[in-house]
């Protein structure tokens, strides 16, 4: 089928994904409840939200590796949510799973060579683009050693590699840098970043809210299966309750009682396991009353970040 | 190119490369066994029990009735192992499925490339098989006298798909991996028995009517009927039966796959 014969966008040039009430339920658990989102090509869409949020669920909805049980959902204009348009949907992208699933029989080179094959390339160039994503990855000197012998992080370019052999129109990764070393986190930005100016949608989910806020134009934080907001990092930075941050250090115990009083003069309160932040339009009254009532708390201030808009719509902190 | 099934042959192809990548790295090592395992029945059950079993079976001497069986066998053995614990791996450990699906393949190209590598190693063994079948004739032990013979390597490739579609659609039910145990003890060890490779099934009660209605028997009986050159309908309706059933899991192993796959 060619795949505009069927497509249901009137659209000329419709949007890389476009979902509506979308859907997903294992048994009676609802994972995805309804969400709606669109996602332009040419940008980079970020899902954010704690452990079981539903993050995956979605990709993988996305990427076909699982059924939509309500709603609509469009990649490049096409059907998605039918299964009739799975090989020309896939046939544009390329996923980096949140699990690793690399062929532990084979060797470094050999897993990319594989994939190779299921986009026709030939020999000659399958074997260029081995060697550009091995450079890529860093992985040149182990592209003969078998997968067991990489290290996780090693493993997790090898996933990213992999998933770019096809040079696809949408990629899409699922915590790609969960695992990597410093350096390696900044090749993988550095490596998006040009697929972005090759105008390549690129969809995404990490827990590293530095590397959301550099990398995504928009993100959604999403929770027990709901989108709470939908936004540019310093769209939702800006919806926070308030823009300073007070950081108590709760290194050496908890807070005394008679610092109740204190903390009620912020705007919002977080605990978390070992501080307390506190949202604040102005900081300085405040951050002076509690070094001298609280000695044994160190205070900080910064501004508030996405972080902090985390913990605000999400209701309960990354470290829960 | 597509096959029924929306099969997309590229990405079959695909598939089955992966698995001839690693193969190709301990085929030396794997295909002198190949050639011993034959030896070793037809030279320990044919010549050595063949000289009790002094007027032979059905008019033939002991080591020409089994030597077809055991050809049969052979394809049985080389397609089973690839679809059952190599494919285990794959599928519930590795998670390679998951990857192969991210690319345009579909579940149905992933079940005929393997597929298709179950009949490729069958092959090889049965190969390996024949051609020490073959020299058997030339050291004064004739088992392989029609014309007919050539076309065993065909039956080979029918029995291999029969198994490796079997070994698949058993892979899909099982959810540890040590569950194999009881498919080749109680599935592949009885067939190997009782399908009238070493005696006629008739030796025990019922043993034609339940033997009938296993996939090995056929095989055996298309094997002897092709050695033989003696092709009565009993060889034909044997090649119905092995094409029926695999026509039959066909139909039905991608979708079992599916689930587990697609979730
Ligand atoms: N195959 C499944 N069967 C049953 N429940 C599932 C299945 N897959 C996911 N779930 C449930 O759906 C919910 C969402 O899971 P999902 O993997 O999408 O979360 P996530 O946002 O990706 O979390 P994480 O940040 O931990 O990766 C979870 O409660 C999970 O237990
Ligand atoms: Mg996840």
């Amino acid at each position: 089928m060619p795949p505009d014969a069927s497509s249901p966008s009137p659209n000329e040039n419709p949007p890389a994904v476009m979902a509506r009430s979308l859907r997903r339920t294992f048994g009676e658990f609802v994972a995805v409840d309804g969400i709606d989102f669109e996602i332009e090509r040419g940008e980079c869409f970020g899902f954010l939200g704690p452990n079981g949020a539903g993050k995956t669920t979605t990709m993988r909805m996305i990427y076909r590796a699982s059924p939509v049980d309500g709603g609509r959902l469009e990649v490049l204009g096409l059907d998605a949510a039918s299964g009739d348009f799975d090989r020309q949907i896939k046939a544009q992208m390329g996923v980096v799973a949140q699990e690793d699933n690399l062929d532990t029989e084979t060797t470094v080179r050999e897993n990319l060579r594989v994939f190779c094959r299921f986009y026709g390339m030939s020999t000659a160039e399958a074997n260029r683009r081995c060697d550009e994503l091995l450079e890529f990855a860093g992985l040149v000197e182990k592209s003969d050693q078998r997968v067991q012998a990489l290290s996780g992080g090693m493993k997790r370019r090898l996933m990213i590699a992999r998933g770019l052999i096809s040079r696809p129109r949408i990629v899409i990764l699922d915590e790609p840098s969960t695992g990597l070393d410093p350096r390696a986190r900044q090749n993988v930005w550095d490596g998006l970043a040009r697929l972005r100016e090759d105008n390549v949608t690129l969809v995404l989910t990490t827990h590293y809210m530095d590397e959301a806020e550099r990398l995504c134009d928009r993100i959604a934080i999403m929770d027990r299966g709901r989108i709470v907001a939908c936004d540019s990092p310093t769209g939702l930075i800006a919806r926070c309750s308030a823009p300073q941050v007070i950081e108590l250090s709760l290194r050496r115990g908890p807070l005394p009682e008679h610092a109740q009083p204190l903390l009620t003069r912020a705007q919002r309160v977080e605990h978390l396991r070992d501080r307390v932040l506190l949202y604040v339009d102005t900081p300085e009254d405040l951050v002076g009353d509690l070094t001298k009532t609280l000695p044994d708390h160190p205070a900080m201030v910064r501004r508030a970040s996405l972080e902090d808009v985390f913990l605000e719509l999400t209701g309960r902190g990354l470290e829960d | 190119m597509r096959l029924p099934g929306d099969i997309d042959v590229k990405m079959a192809l695909a598939v089955w490369w992966r698995n001839a990548t690693v193969y190709r790295r301990t085929w030396l090592k794997n295909i002198l066994p190949n050639f011993f395992e034959p030896l070793l029945y037809l030279v320990g059950m044919g010549l050595g029990l063949g000289f009790y079993v002094g007027e032979g079976i059905s008019g033939q001497d002991y080591i020409a009735f089994i030597g077809p069986g055991l050809l049969a066998s052979a394809a049985m053995n080389g397609a089973v192992f690839e679809v059952t614990y190599n494919l285990f791996i794959k599928l519930n450990f590795d998670r390679l499925y998951d990857a192969y699906l991210c690319t345009p393949a579909q579940i149905q190209d992933v079940a005929a490339g393997e597929l298709m590598w179950a009949v490729t190693r069958a092959s090889i063994y049965g190969a390996g098989f024949l051609i020490v079948l073959a020299g058997m004739g030339l050291v004064g032990y004739p088992i392989l006298t029609s014309p007919f013979t050539l076309l065993m390597p065909a039956g080979v490739m029918l029995i291999g798909a029969c198994f490796g579609l079997i070994g698949m659609w058993f892979s899909t039910f099982i959810r540890t991996i040590d569950l194999y145990s009881y498919f080749y003890t109680l599935f592949i060890t009885p067939l190997f028995l009782f399908s009238g490779i070493f005696f006629p099934v008739e030796r025990f009660p019922f043993g034609q009517e339940i033997a009938w209605c296993t996939p090995l028997y056929h095989g055996v009986r298309l094997m002897r009927g092709l050695a033989s050159g003696e092709l009565t309908p009993e060889v034909g309706v044997s090649v119905l039966w092995l094409a029926a059933l695999s026509l039959l899991l066909m139909a039905i192993v991608p979708g079992r796959m599916r689930r587990l796959v697609y979730g």
